[in-house]
């Protein structure tokens, strides 16, 4: 009898944990620590290797040094004041400096935001994130910009950029004030990254040999490599975004790998039909632009939403593709505004016609309606867009005045590698 | 002494060599190669945009034969090399004034 009373108790006391929401649920940080882990993934090596297969074999070290470098300086930006003008204060655009070198988090601390995990994994957790953005940067300025200058740059445009959008939509700045719905990013993430690439391709101006018959992938296979770890870290990203390991979660994974497959099979035929074959680099390409698209939407879309949000980033995804560079003329070198940027900004519009009422308003106004929704959403892109424009220039143009941004003709011929690293990534003997 | 150079397809290389080897050929030389004749060169995609390259890979085989059996090597190689598309190649052959073993200091025909 007073064993049985021992159980009852002993089951009481778990039971309550499911109860608070202040208290840690192991399960939850399971869930969040391996997503952490997937999103680290889909920089090294998912899109070091993706971008290092892209460009030509005398720079497939640059670009993985780029991703490489970038992951450690960001890392320690986030700890000394990334993640806290971020993550703590109230202000419209940035927070404020409770958090500087992360010195009041305690060992025991929850995360104020996924309030069932601890406060130092959701740390690392959207470190993760911090380091993918400007990575993908490096898509639009590949091939030609000097080392010192893109490790000066990375670092001004996570401050100027990265942060004060990731506070304004996720840490309770003007944009979560407003309402704006963006589970995993579109904005944060894949909107700031692209219309970053747009303003640095400007900028820094094309490639020498741009646009010309030398500017073809030199290694196909790590494409595809990098493009699979994308695929899977991608889960990570989103699911590991619903900040628990519960129904979100599960939603958020599904819709996600639908999108990446139906955008990957869209963009396959788009180019299959314009071109009379179907290409490696192009299946794998509509892949990411089904995975950016619906990241924003994770939370609110179902499968039904997912299956039209991928058709439609394999369609425009493909078709801007051509317009930036066949017609504008832009060296967005890896094409990261027409993938990440149209995508990610055509998912935050899309998220207010296609969310499910109740879920979507959760995150957003209690009534829920799609017009208004959308008008919150477009205000939301159009901060966002506007912030990161004037930023990013902000950090070229600052750089430039510190170093110089880009290799001469004569070592750009040369290669990165070489001129740059001492180091070449190939050797016949 | 002839030097017989011969531009192949890649994928005829395992033939041509065997059949050289039954013709009695001891030794050849092997190069993969790039360049372009009335083939051009091939298109590459990226990304739907078509790209032109001018150049496409090629097998350049150097073959030293004694004077009299140069005609009967170039047989050999234009039979199993060709396919009678555009793109199989060409063979050049030029005199060669002077062979040398290096290991022995042979001259000549002996040193081929």
């Amino acid at each position: 009898m007073k064993l049985l009373t021992l159980f009852a108790g002993l089951f009481m006391t778990f039971a309550s944990q499911g109860i608070y929401a202040d208290e840690l649920n192991s399960g939850d940080t399971s869930w969040i620590l391996t997503s952490t882990a997937l999103v680290l993934l889909m920089t090294l090596p998912g899109l070091a290797l993706f971008y290092g297969g892209l460009v030509r074999t005398k720079n497939v070290l640059s670009v993985l040094m780029q991703c490489f470098a970038i992951a450690c300086i960001v890392s320690v930006l986030w700890v000394i004041y990334g993640y806290s003008l971020s993550f703590y204060g109230d202000g419209n655009f940035f927070g404020n400096g409770d958090a500087l070198f992360l010195g009041n988090i305690g060992r025991d601390a929850l995360s104020g935001y996924a309030t069932t995990t601890p406060e130092s994994l959701f740390v690392i957790f959207q470190m993760t994130f911090a380091i993918i953005t400007p990575a993908l940067v490096v898509g639009a300025f590949a091939e030609r910009m000097k080392f010192p200058a893109m490790c000066l740059f990375s670092a001004l445009w996570l401050t100027l950029v990265y942060i004060p959008a990731c506070h304004m939509v996720w840490g309770g700045g003007l944009l979560a004030d407003w309402g704006v719905v963006d589970l995993a990013g579109g904005l944060v993430v894949h909107a700031t990254c692209g219309v970053a690439a747009l303003v640095m391709a400007m900028v820094l101006g094309p490639r020498k040999d741009f646009p010309g018959p030398s500017l073809v992938p030199h290694n196909r296979p790590m494409v595809v490599m990098g493009a699979a770890f994308l695929w899977v870290g991608w889960f990570g990203f989103n699911a590991g975004s619903a900040w628990t390991a519960g129904t979100d979660a599960g939603m958020a994974m599904l819709v996600t790998h639908i999108s990446a497959a139906v955008g990957a099979l869209t963009w396959m035929t788009a180019e299959w039909i314009k071109t009379g074959k179907p290409t490696v680099v192009g299946i794998a390409t509509g892949m990411v632009a089904g995975l950016a698209t619906i990241t924003p939407a994770s939370g609110t879309v179902g499968p039904q939403g997912a299956l039209l949000i991928g058709f439609l980033a394999g369609l425009v995804c493909f078709y801007a593709t051509q317009f930036i560079k066949g017609v504008l003329k832009i060296d967005d070198s890896l094409d990261v505004f027409p993938v990440h940027g149209v995508g990610g900004i055509m998912g935050i519009l899309l998220l207010s016609f296609l969310g499910t009422k109740g879920i979507l308003s959760v995150g957003a106004n209690g009534d829920f309606n799609p017009m208004t929704q959308f008008i919150i959403q477009l205000k939301g892109v159009g901060v966002i867009v506007l912030w990161t424009v004037v930023f990013t220039w902000i950090a070229i143009k600052a750089t430039s005045l510190i170093t110089s941004l880009r290799l001469s003709d004569e070592d750009e011929s040369e290669g990165l590698d070489l001129i740059e690293h001492n180091e070449t990534g190939y050797h016949t003997s | 002494m002839k030097l017989i150079t011969a531009i192949i397809k890649p994928f005829k290389l395992q033939e041509v060599r065997e059949a050289l080897v039954s013709s009695g050929v001891e030794g050849l030389t092997i190069s993969e190669v790039k360049g372009y004749g009335r083939q051009k060169g091939h298109t590459e995609m990226y990304r739907g945009a078509e790209y032109t390259v001018d150049t496409i890979p090629k097998i350049k085989l150097e073959i030293l034969v004694g004077a009299d059996s140069s005609s009967r090597i170039i047989d050999v190689i234009t039979k199993t090399a060709g396919t009678g598309k555009i793109g199989d190649g060409k063979i050049f052959v030029t005199n060669v004034d002077e062979v040398i073993r290096i290991r022995t200091g042979e001259t000549g025909n002996d040193a081929i």
